[in-house]
């Protein structure tokens, strides 16, 4: 009784200790002192929570019951620490550049920061380390049986250990939540918690050489001796099992990646990336030295202790039974230590997850619109912290009352172990490969763990406890090959291997062939390059100190976005502003905050706040860009690039516009040319025939001896030009009539033969043009039509005319071609003179417009009349100007159209 | 022999009426219709007078007026413009062309008759 009482104040006085320790820690990193407490070798020792109770207790047990085979167990960190240095650094670069608070965080950040796999994760952490918890407590209550054993003090020592693990359980708790939880610093940091856990692990290892020193030289008589034993115990016969040497060898490594209290100090508290060289090798050699005396102590243990001792309390009871009560001891203070310090960390770790990932998006979810200001968020923050600890916790301590702390203590590690092993694959592909995608992870995860569940963590339990009798031995539903530790027939292997065997195989496959099959979102391919690529960025912030060079870097990027002559002017202001008014020329400005938020606040007007912002930290260091300043980044230029794209386009329609006001305004002003030409040439047509008219009319009226001959010729052309000048008028109504769509048209059928002739005969008589000979070929123009014969003629009668009158060949001919279908009738009159100037070509439709004045007989309206008959008609007139000659083209269909010998008018101009 | 004048017009009964009434009035009268190759016809026909239409194939009286007036032997010569179009714009380039006396379509015989001896008195 005596020495349990001491057990407990020692036990007391420690616990007392390590608050202390921790308080000193935080006070200090509080003050901004303590450089110490971010040494290599405080990171390198908090590895060390790696060696748990399980570590201490359990590789001597396990060393006494499978010989060598604990080495793996050590072998496994010991490959990644040397071998995989360059992943380690990657990982913890990552961390630190995404600022990543848990391996959920990690995995979900990676995978466009999806909660759901942040769940899903946090859930195997926390179904993966329950029991490992649970392991500690029973430790803790186990070393504290061991003693009272001894001590022949059962009766009360049952109380003990009842309440041992309560007490321990709470008082852990405690520790955690209030050196885990004093301020929510924005790394995760706790400088408090860190400095406990590397004092621990000093103690741990002490207490651990002080057994094995003590076993070696004190009971076993030296180091010859010791090795002798050992080759004559049953460890010394043992052979290696090449499978289970590899997969525990593989599993253990893959445990110190995932596992959550690895990945805590590892890389969250990690300060440095630098301290991974030291712990690199110096991490290693701890280990060697935690191992060093694990068969030697096994060896004894199973030679001086009765063969129903526990092999797993070699440790403690060797010195017990020795007599050597304060080794003892400290032996079971070593215990202690390995045992709080992981509690400790694996319940800071998974409090972070669970409120991150779980409760706190429960709680704003259901607070939606209520958390307004960031105080309170802080404040359920830290309750859903303290919360989860607690639960964590408890859940472990409950787990150890369930099982019952029968179960071999190496077993739960090892099933602990695979169950978070289950992140591997997912973890490496995010790390290396960019086509990993986030559904790929939910797929591979949750086969990976459901198969971790069923051929390893619910068989656990024993038979009957969560897995009937019936389907560990025919399988599930029946299916022989869904058999629990035989799974697809495979059998006679160690349960453990089979199970990580296919849960990380089907894991792994359904990860890579799920990430092939699915298309990553943009957020997830941002941060699977940022992930990936994380190696190739400068991680390390530069300096403050070397101002000049990057303020000459800022003037750089300043003039490219500024323009030279404004950062030039901004960087000369500002540089005044610094030295008050009297800044030597050519001085630039130095770094300081308050310029540079005003440089930021310069550049954001040109590219956008998120921009200007990642553009001056790239530069000056400091932190490196997060990925959501990048999505930021992202946004402004795609923003920036619709709008420019939108303001091309709106150009590009300006200038259409443009273009086609122009060419009206062109065709407007040469309207108003031709109407004022019009005008004149109206007056000329009109005032030529009235001449004659008034002339002759006087001269018959004012002269007494005209002769006879003379008045008869005089009083013909007076009647001429009076038909002419009355032709000219029925041309302007004729005009007027079309335009206006009053005309009546008078349809019949008629061949266009008809048509076509009686226009020939027409043009040929009459006034003084020359002949011209028309070809045509009657066969074609045999096609019955329904039109107005009278319009059609008076089309044609104008063209033939047009050609005699303009046709400047020697002998001048016009051709008729004639072409037909069902729809309609082209008519081709093409002459042999030398055409119509290109210039004038658009022109000659238009009313009053005449090639050559000079030449022309009428006023220029004939094929303006034209042009309205053929519309009234159905069809149309056209020029063509593909022919040496004038070439027009005349085209109807075979019935015009009732309705449009009464359309509204038309308008022209 | 009377004064000798120079109709240059292109529509033939208009030269007919004025060589009508202008030959009774004592001129000997030349006609002439096209405006390319005026300059010839006058230095050929040497007028006393010149009566010149502005609408002519090939030339307009305008131009005409004002490569004649170029020439010395011709600034003096009276020149009566005709013209169908009845614009001020048209009086103006007559004047500026060098025309002596303007006169639009249709006109009265005895304006022309007029206009003629004041021009050129016999």
């Amino acid at each position: 009784m005596q020495t349990l009482n001491v057990l407990i104040f020692v036990c007391t006085a420690y616990a007392l200790f390590l608050f202390f320790v921790a308080f000193v820690a935080e006070r200090a990193a509080m003050r901004g002192r303590g450089k110490w407490l971010r040494s290599s070798v405080v990171y390198t020792l908090s590895l060390s929570i790696y060696c748990t109770a399980w570590t201490f207790y359990g590789a001597v047990g396990y060393a006494a019951r499978s010989g060598f085979e604990y080495v793996t167990i050590y072998l496994g960190p010991t490959l990644v620490m040397i071998g995989w240095w360059w992943l380690l650094r990657k990982l913890v670069r990552v961390g630190r550049t995404q600022r990543i608070t848990s391996i959920a965080d990690l995995v979900s950040s990676r995978f466009g920061k999806s909660n759901l796999l942040a769940v899903g994760v946090t859930i195997l952490a926390v179904v993966g380390t329950t029991p490992y918890i649970a392991l500690q407590l029973q430790s803790v209550t186990l070393s504290f049986e061991a003693f009272a054993d001894s001590l022949n003090q059962q009766g009360e020592a049952a109380n003990v250990s009842e309440s041992t693990a309560l007490w321990v359980a709470m008082g852990l708790a405690l520790f955690t939540v209030l050196f885990g939880t004093r301020n929510l610093d924005a790394n995760e940091r706790h400088h408090g918690v860190v400095m406990a856990i590397a004092v621990e692990a000093v103690v741990k290892l002490m207490a651990l050489l002080a057994v094995g020193i003590f076993v070696v030289w004190g009971l076993s008589g030296g180091v010859g001796d010791t090795l002798a034993r050992i080759d004559a115990s049953e460890i010394g016969k043992w052979q290696v099992d090449g499978g289970r040497w590899a997969t525990l060898t593989f599993l253990s490594a893959a445990a110190f990646l995932c596992l959550p209290r690895m990945f805590q100090v590892m890389v969250v508290e990690n300060s440095d990336e630098q301290h991974l060289r030291t712990a690199s090798w110096a991490f290693p050699g701890y280990l060697l030295l935690m191992s060093l005396f694990v068969v030697p102590i096994a060896v004894m243990g199973l030679e001086r202790l009765p063969a129903s001792s526990n092999p797993d309390l070699f440790v403690l009871t060797l010195p017990l039974s020795e007599g050597q009560n304060a080794l003892a001891i400290f032996s079971f203070i070593g215990g202690f230590s390995s045992a709080t310090s992981m509690v400790i960390v694996a319940a800071l770790a998974l409090s972070t997850m669970v409120s991150n990932h779980i409760v706190m998006p429960l709680w704003l979810r259901a607070n939606v619109g209520r958390a307004s200001f960031s105080g309170d968020v802080r404040h359920v923050v830290l309750v859903a912290r303290r919360v989860s600890i607690a639960g964590v916790v408890f859940l472990g301590y409950l787990y150890y009352r369930m099982s019952g702390g029968g179960t071999a203590l190496a077993a739960i590690g090892l099933i602990a172990f695979a169950g978070m092993a289950q992140v591997l694959p997912v973890l490496m592909g995010g790390l290396f490969w960019r086509g990993a995608t986030r559904v790929g992870a939910l797929a591979g995860l949750t086969v990976g763990f459901g198969l971790w569940g069923y051929t390893l963590f619910l068989p656990s339990f024993g038979e009957g406890a969560f897995m009937p009798r019936t389907v560990l031995e025919n399988g599930l539903l029946g299916f022989a090959w869904l058999r629990p530790q035989a799974l697809f027939g495979i059998e006679g292997i160690d349960p453990l291997i089979h199970a990580v065997f296919w849960s990380l195989l089907l894991n792994a496959i359904t990860f890579v062939t799920v990430s092939l099959a699915s298309f990553p979102s943009p957020l997830e391919r941002l941060q699977g390059a940022q992930f990936v690529n994380a190696l190739q960025q400068t991680g390390s912030a530069r300096s403050w100190s070397a101002g000049t060079a990057q303020t000459e870097d800022l003037m750089v990027m300043a003039q490219r976005i500024l323009g030279a002559s404004e950062a030039l002017q901004f960087f000369r202001r500002e540089a005044a502003r610094q030295a008050g008014g009297n800044a030597r020329p050519g001085k630039l400005p130095d770094p300081t905050p308050d310029f540079l938020q005003r440089l930021e606040r310069e550049l954001s007007g040109s590219v956008g706040a998120a921009t200007a912002h990642a553009m001056v930290a790239q530069i000056v260091g400091g932190a490196s860009v997060s990925v959501r300043e990048l999505l930021a980044v992202a946004d402004e230029t795609a923003q920036m690039i619709e709008y420019s794209d939108r303001l091309k386009a709106q150009s590009l329609e300006l200038s259409r516009t443009a273009e086609q006001l122009r060419a009206a305004n062109e065709k407007l002003t040469s309207l108003s040319v031709q109407k004022d030409a019009f005008l004149s040439q109206i007056s000329h047509e009109l005032r030529t025939p009235m001449t004659s008219i008034r002339a002759f009319s006087e001269i018959l009226r004012d002269t007494a001896d005209v002769s006879r001959e003379e008045k008869q010729k005089y009083s013909s052309i007076i009647h001429d030009e009076s038909v002419r000048l009355t032709r000219l008028l029925d041309d302007l109504l004729d005009l007027s009539v079309l335009e206006n769509g009053q005309v009546n048209l008078n349809l019949r059928d008629g061949t266009l033969r008809e048509a076509l002739d009686k226009a020939a005969s027409a043009a040929a008589t009459g006034d003084e043009s020359p002949a011209i000979t028309i070809l045509r070929d009657p066969e074609q123009e045999s096609i019955t039509l329904h039109t107005d014969f009278d319009r059609l003629g008076q089309v044609f009668i104008n063209l033939i005319a047009n050609a005699r009158k303009y046709c400047d060949a020697e002998q001048p001919e016009l051709t008729v071609l004639v072409e037909h279908n069902d729809l309609g009738v082209q008519v081709d009159f093409i002459d042999n003179g030398s055409g119509i100037p290109s210039d004038a070509q658009d022109l000659i439709f238009e009313k009053f417009a005449r090639v050559s004045p000079q030449r022309a007989g009428g006023a220029g309206l004939g094929l303006s009349i034209c042009r309205q008959i053929m519309e009234r008609l159905g069809g149309s007139i056209g020029f063509l100007p593909d022919t040496r000659g004038a070439h027009f083209r005349v085209t109807l269909p075979m019935v015009a159209p009732e309705h449009l010998a009464e359309s509204k008018p038309l308008v022209t101009n | 022999m009377g004064k000798r004048v120079l109709v240059i017009e292109d529509e033939p009964n208009i030269t007919e009426a004025i060589r009508f009434f202008l030959s009774r009035d004592g001129w000997e009268v030349f006609a002439h219709s096209k405006g390319h190759d005026a300059l010839e016809v006058i230095a050929h026909r040497k007028p006393d007078l010149l009566i010149l239409d502005v609408m002519l194939p090939g030339r307009s009286g305008y131009e005409i007026l004002r490569d004649l007036r170029e020439q010395p032997e011709w600034t003096e010569l009276p020149v009566l413009m005709l013209t169908a179009r009845g614009q001020a714009k048209d009086r103006e380039m007559a004047a500026e062309a060098g025309a002596s006396r303007f006169m639009t379509k249709p006109f009265s015989n005895s304006d022309i008759l007029e206009a003629v001896r004041e021009l050129a008195p016999v």
